[in-house]
């Protein structure tokens, strides 16, 4: 997709940018210490700390994964809102309070506190980093698909400028800065976002999105043997037809221009519906509706079929409350563009075509996750998958469970915790308007859902979208650096201070941690590149799904269990991290990302969490058994 | 070398109660959230039915189970705060 620049877009982009930079600086001074770096000297007040765990939490994932998957798949998106936010209240109910009185800076030093294990440090301190790096993809992913249409750049300059801004960040202030960052964006992007969802509830539902709108044409057709040999239109010749699974796409020319078409010959009169299409020619040159890139012609999508009210079929309805929106959702059928890819004569075909989708469907789970129709005992074992995994995700996310650390009592983190659910959970309603406002906005860019809810500002006017997408950015910004932190006192506190016990004086410490977070600023630039384009919602389920295998059954044994020891821990972390990457790496959507046929994956399971969160308890009260008389205490 | 935590944390008699609080609110709440999973997975169709106001039961279980959590949220910090209050009258935490 091209996307018109604007020198507002620029200008606004650039305030918050240096704003953010400006505050990290500013906070730079007070964080000489290693507490002040790894834990804002523990005196940061409950409500700042509350939304910064909501600026935290809500990044890029949120903002742009879920609505863009809301946007692409209806309400199978909202479900990630809803897991998401369930996963706070095992934070709240069973982790918060024990980890404040028992951590230091750190999650290994929490796990750690009552047995002084090298084990237990180094196992801890690797799933620190594994899981903020898989957290850490989606976020550079999503900063890369922002700076295309907001400044016209490629995605990989998107994630460099995400990482360097980040590195710059934490290697100069810590957890001090990264907390008023993430307060301050995570306001501003809850009230951005009511402010796009009020603007969406006015203008209600319009069978035309826009003025501009691209109309899509179809065209009768004469079809024999179930070839089309001729079509109405004598301007168009066909030239090409290709079957794929029960889907027939023929290609037709005009005036030298290719162009690609759905087949609909159960139709009481044939016709042909127009595509959206990218060929990607021997030569390597891409043809966007068969033109190139550069000619505009490659449209912005999403609208209504039928807008229905009491019964009768209308244009538009007006303004809307927010119940009413989703009653008219349900009630008028809206177009979506499905994806079909295949080679056809040496040239590598991607087409997007329409698929009139009831609202009833799309407001209820089934179209990504199979649950109904086709759907089938793996599938409904994904869908488990994905939302044990929510659940059990959060608390276990070692850059939110330092945050547990910046305030000065258990108090103060069970009220930050109650402050965070309030604003997640507000912004989490939200989601399913943006998401679903999206879907019939005429905005969405077919190859990347992750900027549904930026464009759909986008078409409330320039202005409203730069502050979104600023502020979306600093978003990015600001988890980068919170993951940045928790990775890098992984490295440096728990890795060479405590594991390998490399004498260091504080001033010394928070050299190394600044050190480590470059190096991971480094990793994640790279990995941001290479994972272009995936839905950002769907990399952090994976996060959610190690952290949720690896460190939780450690966390909740130790603080239920007083059979639990040391080596139980250790190797419930090695096996529940062991595990989920395992299935992640044998998973169809990796198979995709090889280049390899998604049927060919040995696990049909995209999510890993319902093989690999159990191995890792089971390994724990195995663990712990065979080695409770052997060592008591230590490993 | 153990470690401490990042600040001094005085002596909190009202842990027991807060614990035993938490887990009774964390397994109602997994269970709400069991029902809206095992529908899903179970009785698809069942989630598109209307249920009130002409909202289907997907839509009012997914905003019910974010909306109960702030208010379990709630009950929860307002019953922690009168133990700690209570059972810390001498040694507050």
């Amino acid at each position: 997709m091209i996307y018109q620049v604007s020198a507002t877009a620029i200008v606004i982009f650039l305030i918050f940018v240096f704003s953010v930079l400006g505050l990290s600086f500013y906070f730079a001074r007070k964080a000489k210490s290693a507490s002040g770096y790894y834990a804002a000297g523990g005196q940061i007040h409950w409500a700042v700390n509350g939304i910064a765990f909501a600026g935290d939490y809500l990044s890029a994932a949120s903002f742009l994964g879920i609505c863009g998957m809301i946007a692409f798949y209806g309400f199978d998106g909202f479900l990630y809102s809803i897991g998401y936010l369930a996963g706070w209240v095992v934070a709240l109910f069973v982790v918060a309070e024990p980890l404040k009185r028992m951590g230091k800076y750190t999650f290994a030093d929490a796990l750690d506190s009552k047995f002084n294990s090298r084990g237990i440090k180094l196992t801890a301190a690797i799933s620190t980093l594994v899981v903020s790096i898989f957290y850490l993809i989606p976020q550079m992913v999503g900063a890369g698909a922002l700076v295309t249409p907001l400044l016209g750049l490629p995605h990989w300059v998107g994630v460099l400028i995400v990482g360097s801004v980040v590195i710059l960040i934490v290697a100069t202030a810590g957890m001090t800065s990264t907390t008023y960052v993430q307060f301050i964006k995570g306001a501003l992007l809850i009230c951005f976002s009511l402010a796009v969802v009020v603007f969406l509830l006015n203008r209600g539902l319009k069978r035309t999105p826009s003025e501009d709108y691209h109309r899509f044409v179809t065209m009768p057709v004469t079809v024999a043997n179930g070839e089309v040999t001729a079509v109405a239109d004598s301007s168009f010749r066909v030239t090409g037809q290709h079957r794929e699974k029960d889907l027939t796409f023929v290609k037709l020319e005009k005036n030298g221009i290719g162009s690609w078409w759905k087949l609909n010959a159960d139709a009481a009169a044939p016709f042909l519906e127009e595509a959206l299409s990218v060929v990607v020619q021997k030569d390597g040159m891409a043809l966007y509706n068969g033109e190139p890139k550069e000619a505009r012609r490659f449209f912005q999508v999403g609208h209504l079929n039928k807008i229905i009210v009491d019964g009768k079929e209308v244009e538009a309805t007006g303004a809307v409350g927010p119940f009413e929106f989703i009653r008219r959702i349900e009630d008028s059928e809206i177009v979506r563009f499905a994806k079909s890819v295949f080679t056809y004569q040496d040239a590598s075909v991607t087409l997007y075509h329409q698929v009139v989708t009831p609202g009833k469907e799309i407001m209820k789970p089934g179209l990504y996750y199979k649950l109904d129709k086709g759907s089938s005992f793996w599938s409904r074992l994904d869908f488990l998958s994905l939302m044990l995994a929510l659940f059990l995700g959060t608390s276990a996310l070692p850059h939110i469970l330092i945050r547990y650390y910046t305030v000065p009592s258990q108090r103060a983190a069970r009220k930050s915790t109650i402050v965070a659910i309030v604003a997640i959970g507000f912004f989490y309603i939200l989601t399913l308007y943006m998401g679903t406002g999206a879907m019939i906005s005429g905005c969405l860019d077919v190859q990347d859902s992750n900027m549904s809810a930026p464009l759909l500002a986008k078409t409330f006017g320039v202005t409203l979208f730069s502050i979104i997408s600023a502020i979306a950015f600093a978003t990015i910004l600001g988890t980068v650096s919170g993951l940045i932190v928790a990775a890098s006192g992984a490295v440096a506190h728990d890795l060479m201070d405590k594991y390998m016990k490399i004498e260091m004086t504080d001033h010394a410490k928070v050299r190394a941690g600044r050190l480590a977070a470059v190096a991971v600023g480094l990793v994640a630039i790279i990995l941001g590149i290479i994972f272009e384009g995936q839905n950002v919602n769907f990399l952090v389920g994976l996060a959610f799904a190690i952290a949720a295998s690896a460190n939780l059954p450690a966390i909740l044994m130790l603080l239920f269990w007083k059979r639990t020891t040391a080596r139980g821990i250790s190797w419930a972390i090695s096996v529940g991290m062991a595990a989920s990457l395992l299935i992640i790496l044998l998973s169809p959507t990796m198979f995709e990302i090889y280049g390899l046929s998604p049927a060919a994956a040995p696990i049909p399971l995209r999510n890993p969490g319902i093989i690999s969160i159990p191995l890792g308890f089971l390994t724990l009260i195995i663990a712990s058994l065979l080695t409770k008389k052997k060592s008591p205490e230590k490993a | 070398m153990l470690h401490g935590p990042a600040v001094e944390i005085g002596k909190d008699h009202s842990i027991p109660k807060k614990t035993k609080l938490g887990i009774i609110m964390f397994a109602c709440y997994m269970l709400v959230y069991a029902g809206f999973v095992f529908i899903g997975m179970s009785f698809p169709q069942a989630m598109g039915n209307r249920i009130i106001f002409g909202l289907n039961l997907a839509f009012l279980y997914g905003m019910g189970l974010i909306i109960l959590a702030a208010v379990m949220g709630l009950i929860y910090n307002h019953f922690c705060t009168r133990y700690e209050n209570e059972l810390n009258r001498r040694e507050p935490s």
